[in-house]
């Protein structure tokens, strides 16, 4: 029973704790005064609902036991002439009643945290401790930062948002779409980060994975009608789908054209599936639906060998006019090759200014190798393996050159 | 309501003639229309660097120095203060004076006035 509960409180805490400090952000006007009243009152969840039991309504009792301790907290401070903490009061009592439909709390500390006015950083950092729950700590070690660094980080923040007055609101209509692509770039990242790790050992950080799919699952769930939201979810879940065969049980990074298909997670692939429908009817492409549907082409096909790379190099096209750039000329020069054969896929690669990526190199080398031209396919090897960060990435392609180099010489 | 100074962060050297008087007709209308959005507090432009004196006190002597705090290429060639609801308001702003001015604006909230 006793952990039953704690398993419980913890599940409610990864559930609500977003919430609760969105609600008391808008009734005080702070964050730290909203965070601080939140954590205070899940320590007092913690102490007392393993005895007493779960009340009727967590979620409301968190909300009004934190109301109710940073009231108790600002009068204390108030009657010592605490000018912020008189504020905060007086706020609370003129809050204004809501015109029109009330967005949720939650909506608003997304935009907030996700404010252009505040670094990518910063924004990533927010949105991981506010709407996430993460510590300082945990997103520290999940972006392999000093844990002061992040602390810094956090502080410098927060005390912008509240000296310059960031506003705490959904952004009007005319603003809406550039911030809301800000606010997906930001899930992405954090996705992405989570997915292969940019640097360190281990290729998969599950945790930021899988908190960046909550968020985009609550970002769905409050914008439905978005259908980038939908897209960017669906795209998370269908790469998702495939994590557990990314890597071997040794470690070993594992092409997708190797990975073992009936080991694919099918509850998220179908979940992706439907939301990539759902993207379709709507007809409104945007760049993330259109990753979506080429991950979905990908996770339709039952064998690599089945896989429709014509639909894969279409959708390309269509991801290429919608946001041109060469990382996506190389990924469809990558599809390009599946059609056409490699040679004039390399003709497409050759033409990028993309040096420094070492996603660059790793298509060129494969290229070369498929054309048998192994000198400069071991050149390229080379050049990617040097700018490769990643360990396990990096000795997959070590084995890659090394696999080539032993291969006899075609002249 | 909080205040913010938009700084105007200007290229050493004088700029061409012809452009000023296209950026001082622009400076006009957005200092008319912060008047009647009742958001206008001041605004004004600055002489050159090379006018500036900086002036210290050592010891309870008073030193002065020709010539700008520090050496940059780029000084702040004038700002104008704002009184407006928040941050989003103030970056809209800034972004016309950015236009007007075609040069970089910095945004900075004042600390909050303590009540009288």
């Amino acid at each position: 029973m006793r952990l039953t509960t704690v398993v419980e409180i913890e599940r409610i805490f990864r559930a609500e704790y977003g919430r609760a400090v969105a609600v008391l952000v808008r009734a005080f006007g702070d964050i730290d005064i909203a965070e601080e009243a939140v954590q205070e009152a899940f320590t007092t969840a913690v102490s007392r609902w393993p005895s007493a039991g779960l009340p009727p309504s967590p979620q409301g009792w968190i909300i009004t036991t934190a109301r109710n301790r940073a009231v108790d907290r600002l009068r204390r401070e108030a009657s010592r002439h605490d000018r912020h903490a008189q504020a905060a009061l007086l706020q609370m009592r003129d809050e204004p009643a809501e015109e029109g439909p009330v967005p949720d709390d939650r909506l608003r500390l997304i935009f907030t945290c996700c404010h252009p006015a505040l670094g990518l950083p910063s924004r990533v950092a927010l949105t991981l401790r506010l709407l996430g729950g993460l510590t300082t700590v945990e997103i520290a070690h999940a972006f392999l930062v000093p844990e002061p660094t992040m602390a810094q980080r956090l502080v410098r923040a927060k005390g912008k948002i509240r000296d310059a007055k960031v506003p705490y609101r959904v952004p009007s209509e005319a603003d809406f779409p550039a911030r809301l692509d800000g606010v997906l770039a930001v899930v992405y990242l954090i996705f992405n980060e989570g997915h292969t790790a940019s640097s360190g050992g281990r290729l998969v950080r599950e945790d930021l994975s899988a908190e960046a799919i909550r968020l985009g699952r609550l970002l769905a769930d409050l914008m439905p009608d978005e259908p980038e939201v939908l897209g960017l979810l669906a795209l998370m879940l269908l790469v998702e789908a495939r994590r557990e065969t990314r890597t071997s049980s040794e470690g070993a990074l594992v092409p997708l054209a190797e990975q073992d298909r009936g080991r694919w997670d099918r509850a998220l692939v179908a979940e992706g599936h439907a939301l990539v429908r759902r993207c379709l009817q709507r007809n409104q492409a945007g760049p993330y639906q259109v990753q979506a549907a080429i991950n979905a082409v990908h996770t339709d096909a039952p064998t690599a060998a089945a896989t429709d790379w014509l639909q894969i190099v279409q959708l390309y096209d269509h991801l290429f006019a919608l946001a041109p750039s060469p990382v996506v000329a190389l990924n469809r020069a990558v599809a390009v090759a599946e059609v056409d054969g490699p040679q004039p896929a390399l003709a497409l690669v050759e033409a990028l200014p993309l040096q420094g990526y070492h996603p660059f190199h790793v298509t060129r080398a494969d290229l070369l190798r498929r054309l048998g031209r192994q000198a400069e396919a071991l050149d390229a090897y080379d050049a990617a393996i040097s700018r490769c960060d990643n360990t396990t990435e990096r000795a997959f392609l070590v084995r890659a050159r090394d696999d080539l180099a032993a291969e006899p010489t075609c002249h | 309501m909080t205040q913010y100074l938009l700084s105007v962060y200007q290229p050493d050297g004088t700029p061409a003639p012809e452009a000023l008087e296209q950026v001082s007709r622009d400076l006009e209308t957005l200092n008319r229309d912060l008047a009647e959005a009742g958001a206008w507090v001041f605004a004004g432009g600055l002489c050159a660097p090379s006018t500036a004196t900086v002036v210290r006190v050592r010891a309870g002597e008073v030193l002065m120095t020709d010539g700008p705090f520090a050496e940059v290429k780029e000084h702040l060639g004038g700002f104008t203060i704002i009184d407006v609801p928040d941050l989003e308001s103030a970056l809209g702003w800034a972004d016309r004076l950015a236009r007007a001015t075609t040069l970089p604006i910095e945004v900075r909230p004042f600390q909050e006035q303590p009540e009288s």
